[in-house]
């Protein structure tokens, strides 16, 4: 659990997202290592799904990339083995691959929590997993010290919002605006309604969904964002560099330029307009 | 999702409730615009073919040909109630989409429907339909273009759309309050089902058969019958080409999640879906585009665990036969979907088919007492929408029931 708090303490947290194993297992390692190189203090990696209902159209196209190339739950945890950096790492994926680990006579979803944790994963993002549904992975995270990271869209109030407080650790996954994800041109307006509502929250508190570049970055962490989450942008350039054919290393510097763009954009909103200190 | 908190209080307050007399404005609706009740039917041959009284519970005429306008017209209503501007929704077969397009004109909300190509290829007079009442049919290309992929895209829809949208989900399934909300909708085809019984026999039916695919003609044909413990219940699945999955091709050559599936988490849903050892859902097949999905309701995977409800499953050719067999003997000609509940019958009780023949054998004899002597089958929808799938199906297979299909295919 430490760890990832540990990330947001100095200053406004790079959080990148990628499909691990999108297009291939070996050059996704280089990839994400090079997400680490650029500057990211946290790494969502992605395990792909078949049913990814809360991704956009850059996502899924991943998602399916990385399920041809032949990626399981057991490779994934070989992934995270395997990866040399030295980032906290949270697992994103959808709650049934989380509760069918293990097989029929699993217990569930802890199977899956302790071996996660075994293979070096600090946290948990499940977008179909609703806070009423979510006490049993809760109670695995708990026992194996990692966190359980909630989404909070903009339209999430009332109750909802307070289950979501007394199970989120981490951080909150703000949702910038309604939908899937996707690479936008303009960051919502509802950002800062967001943050506000989830002033009193005692976690970080980081933006996503619409996020692609360093300016945008800035403007999220200027709005009072504790950090910026971009996946669709990075999961672009693995796209593009796989369809020209690109070889893995150069894919691998253009993802680390990009990752400096927007580490280095949130650390400038940060200037902007100075944080109050976090108690 | 906060959609599903702001429904919830909807559907408590005007299904559970009747505020504002939703409930009474929909049943008129239903009557006035739908056509209920529908009739329940004495099949005639049907009965002299299986030795037991058969009653055909005739959802295909309904308006728009299935039951899927009792849940269209209620949710699309229930959206007026709750001031939302648009609809969405998703389709498999496309009856669905079209009950929704049928009961959002006439209720003038915009709606836009999702489908799968696959699905649009060969369901193509139902996108016809939906388009004439208005709504726009926006093609799924994901995965293999089925019900899965359109649901997928549809809960995305919502998801960007919430505040002035509703998803009316076409079946028992998906997040809380939708599986019980959709059977409250449908269950109005075995109230009426259980008064007509009544009134014709003077008894209860000894079985209910419906086919099942998520399930919502299944709960609204049982929902009624649940606490006649002496009325057995049979959902009738998808047995498509085999029971075994093609590991190969990571396909369910099937639809049949209550006979194959394992427990699971889909679509906000815990239920059971038929998946691979890491818990990747596979895609699922079934010759009828309605069944052809890879969960099912929770309400009646949990009735079919406890005992209530026994699921059972026919395969494509023997739907194909019963297609054939009810439209030739007694004049209706079924949607593929309701095909399968009738061959369930034909397998137990069939003259000349023993009950070893098709996807799960069960010795005839105790079956055949299982249904007792008064059962009702529900025909769910009518086929116009199959004909096109049903003449290519049938001409590259043996089905003895059919006619000579070259009559039909010359001129493709």
């Amino acid at each position: 659990m430490d760890a990832i708090e540990a990330a947001f303490a100095d200053g406004p947290a790079f959080v990148p997202y990628l499909a691990a194993g999108d297009p291939d297992y070996d050059a996704s390692l280089e990839y994400v290592a090079a997400l680490a190189r650029g500057g990211a203090d946290v790494i969502e990696l992605g395990l792909p799904f078949s049913e990814p209902v809360a991704e956009g159209p850059t996502i899924q196209a991943a998602v399916n990339r990385s399920l041809d190339a032949g990626m399981t739950p057991d490779r994934f945890f070989a992934f995270v083995e395997e990866l040399d950096v030295d980032v906290p790492l949270v697992c994103m994926t959808y709650y049934n691959l989380i509760y069918r680990y293990g097989g029929e006579d699993a217990e569930r979803p802890r199977a899956f929590v302790e071996r996660a944790a075994a293979a070096g994963i600090e946290g948990f993002v499940v977008p179909d997993l609703p806070a009423e549904e979510a006490d049993p992975l809760r109670e695995a995270c708990d026992e194996f010290g990692c966190d359980l990271v909630f989404i909070v869209a903009p339209t999430t109030q009332g109750e909802r919002l307070d289950r979501i407080m007394a199970r989120v650790s981490g951080y909150v996954y703000v949702q910038a605006r309604l939908g899937v994800t996707g690479a936008k041109a303009d960051v919502s307006t509802q950002t800062g309604q967001s943050l506000d509502r989830l002033a009193e929250w005692g976690v970080p508190k980081a933006v996503g969904f619409g996020i692609s570049s360093g300016e945008q970055a800035g403007e999220v962490v200027a709005a009072g964002a504790d950090g910026v989450i971009v996946g669709s942008a990075l999961v672009d350039i693995v796209a593009e560099g796989h369809e020209a054919g690109d070889d893995a290393a150069t894919v691998a510097e253009r993802l680390e330029t990009k990752a400096r763009e927007l580490k280095e954009g949130a650390v400038a909103g940060a200037q902007r307009t100075p944080r109050p200190e976090r108690t | 999702m906060p959609a599903i908190e702001e429904l919830t209080d909807a559907y408590e307050r005007y299904v559970l409730r009747n505020e504002e007399g939703f409930m009474d404005e929909f049943r008129e609706r239903l009557r006035e615009f739908g056509g209920r009740p529908t009739p329940l039917q004495h099949a005639e041959r049907l009965s002299e073919r299986y030795d037991t009284e058969v009653y055909l519970k005739r959802e295909d005429l309904l308006h728009g040909g299935a039951h899927k306008l009792n849940n269209a017209l209620g949710q699309v209503l229930l959206a007026k109630y709750m001031d939302k501007e648009r609809i969405v929704a998703e389709t498999g077969a496309g009856q669905h989409g079209t009950a929704t397009a049928m009961a959002a004109a006439h209720l003038d909300m915009p709606c836009e429907v999702y489908m799968g190509e696959t699905d649009i290829n060969r369901q193509r007079p139902n996108v016809f339909r939906m388009r004439l009442n208005g709504a726009d049919v926006t093609p799924v290309t994901a995965g293999r273009g089925t019900l899965k992929e359109a649901i997928n895209e549809t809960m995305r829809d919502w998801a960007t759309t919430v505040e002035n949208t509703h998803y009316v989900l076409g079946s028992v399934v998906g997040p809380h309050p939708f599986p019980v909300m959709v059977r409250d909708f449908q269950a109005v085809i075995s109230e009426e089902a259980r008064r007509q019984v009544r009134e014709q026999t003077g008894e209860l039916p000894d079985s209910v058969l419906a086919c099942a695919g998520g399930g919502s003609n299944t709960m609204g044909a049982f929902a009624a019958f649940l606490d006649d413990e002496d009325v057995s219940l049979h959902a009738v699945e998808a047995g498509g080409s085999s029971l075994a999955v093609d590991e190969e091709r990571g396909v369910a050559p099937n639809s049949a999640s209550l006979s194959t599936g394992n427990e699971g988490v889909l679509h906000g849903a815990r239920t059971r879906l038929l998946q691979d050892d890491d818990g990747q859902i596979l895609e699922s097949h079934s010759v009828s585009a309605g069944l052809d999905y890879a969960g099912v309701g929770p309400e009646l995977a949990h009735l079919v665990e406890s005992g209530r409800v026994r699921a059972v499953n026919v395969d494509d050719d023997a739907a194909l036969a019963a297609f054939h067999r009810l439209s030739s003997t007694e004049g209706i000609i079924p949607a593929l979907e309701s095909a399968h509940a009738l061959a369930y019958l034909e397998r137990v009780a069939g003259p000349s088919s023993p009950a070893t023949e098709g996807s799960s054998g069960e010795p005839r004899d105790e079956a055949h007492d299982d249904l007792g002597d008064i059962v009702i089958v529900n025909v769910s929808g009518r086929g116009d929408k199959d004909l096109e799938t049903v003449i290519e199906e049938t001409d590259r297979r043996e089905i003895p029931e059919a006619p000579e299909m070259d009559v039909f295919t010359e001129g493709l």
